[in-house]
């Protein structure tokens, strides 16, 4: 199996348009609009030649850009074909709902805790979408280009001394 | 001294405040608070090869109910803040803190939103120990200067480890209702 394979499958389904393909040291990227993102999971999950059966990682990023600010990036693994590839998908600042993949790979679950803690991505349909790392009271999502460094005062109360 | 003089060679004099802290600073249980790396010198410092019951605190308690000093080894969040301090609070009077490592004393290498710099900001401490981990013997010295503040009957968070006289101005002990 090869990259040709996975891009050829993916137009066929989903058209030139809407699914973008970017190729660099034999990596294959995939970039998707945010709405078919559990649609071509689907696909690559199910599909009996390509098989990626495990989720090798999700998490966020924040191009801190006016549109398209926050990503979503799934590492897939074939453990059948041994065949690696990256998907990729945007959200709006103003709207960073997208749909959860917990029903395609179980092991989403966590993964997207982690996402929507730290950058605030609000996984749709998922299970059990609560914090992992910080407090469940804590306001702020810490990943963010804009969150400083230090913290904001006051935001994570200590014990009195 | 003419007391000791009529008893002869059986028997000392001293003041009891004197003995009771002889006794507690050659029998200081910690409570391993291993919250990171810091617990693996901390361990070592248990172990055979540097045997900190020459001290008398091999006895280490994972209960706070039995414990004296309570060891924090390891970066402290602030969300482990709370858990910390519940177990501090847990220990009986008198208690004593060590911040063993650079991450417990002052957030060390982790200036970030999420941990504590330096735990003193939520517990009262008695002995900073440098290192990033600090070597075992660096935390048998932080111990031994811990017995000389023992000896002398000081203690940050708790009362004083006095039973005679009780400084006034320290704080003090609630009394206990009966029934």
């Amino acid at each position: 199996m090869n990259n040709a394979l996975v891009v050829e499958k993916l137009k066929a389904r989903f058209g030139e348009k809407t699914v973008e393909f970017h190729e660099f040291r034999g990596e294959l990227t995939v970039v998707v609009p945010k709405e078919t993102i559990v649609d071509v999971c689907q696909l690559l999950k199910e599909d009996a030649e390509l098989q990626f059966d495990l989720l090798a990682d999700l998490c966020g990023i924040d191009m801190y850009t006016p549109a398209k600010r926050f990503g979503v990036i799934y590492n897939l693994y074939s453990l059948k074909n041994k065949h690696r590839i990256r998907i990729k998908t945007f959200v709006e600042e103003e709207d960073t709902r997208l749909a959860s993949v917990t029903k395609v790979w179980g092991t989403a679950d966590w993964h997207e805790r982690e996402t929507y803690d730290m950058f605030g991505i609000v996984f749709e349909g998922h299970p059990d979408l609560r914090r992992v790392y910080m407090p469940e009271e804590f306001e702020y999502h810490p990943l963010r280009k804009d969150f400083p460094l230090m913290g904001i005062p006051g935001s994570l109360p200590l014990p009195k001394k | 001294m003419g007391l000791e003089h009529a008893f002869g060679d059986s028997f000392i004099t001293t003041q009891l405040d004197a003995v009771i802290n002889w006794c507690r600073k050659n029998s200081l249980w910690p409570m391993p608070m291993g919250i990171s790396c810091c617990a693996i010198e901390m361990m070592a410092f248990a172990g055979p090869r540097f045997d900190v019951s020459r001290f008398g605190s091999e006895v280490f308690r994972f209960s706070p109910r039995q414990s004296d000093v309570m060891i924090v080894a390891g970066t402290t969040t602030y969300k482990m803040a709370k858990v910390v301090r519940k177990i501090y609070d847990q220990m009986p009077d008198p208690k004593w803190v060590i911040a063993m490592g650079a991450c417990t004393s002052s957030g060390g290498m982790y200036r970030t939103y999420s941990v504590v710099q330096g735990i003193d900001q939520f517990l009262p401490v008695d002995i900073y120990v440098a290192g990033c981990p600090p070597r075992p013997d660096n935390l048998i010295h932080a111990l031994m200067a811990l017995q000389k503040k023992v000896q002398r009957g000081e203690s940050r968070g708790s009362f004083p480890a006095y039973v005679g006289d009780q400084k006034l101005n320290q704080p003090q002990p609630l009394p206990v209702k009966a029934g």
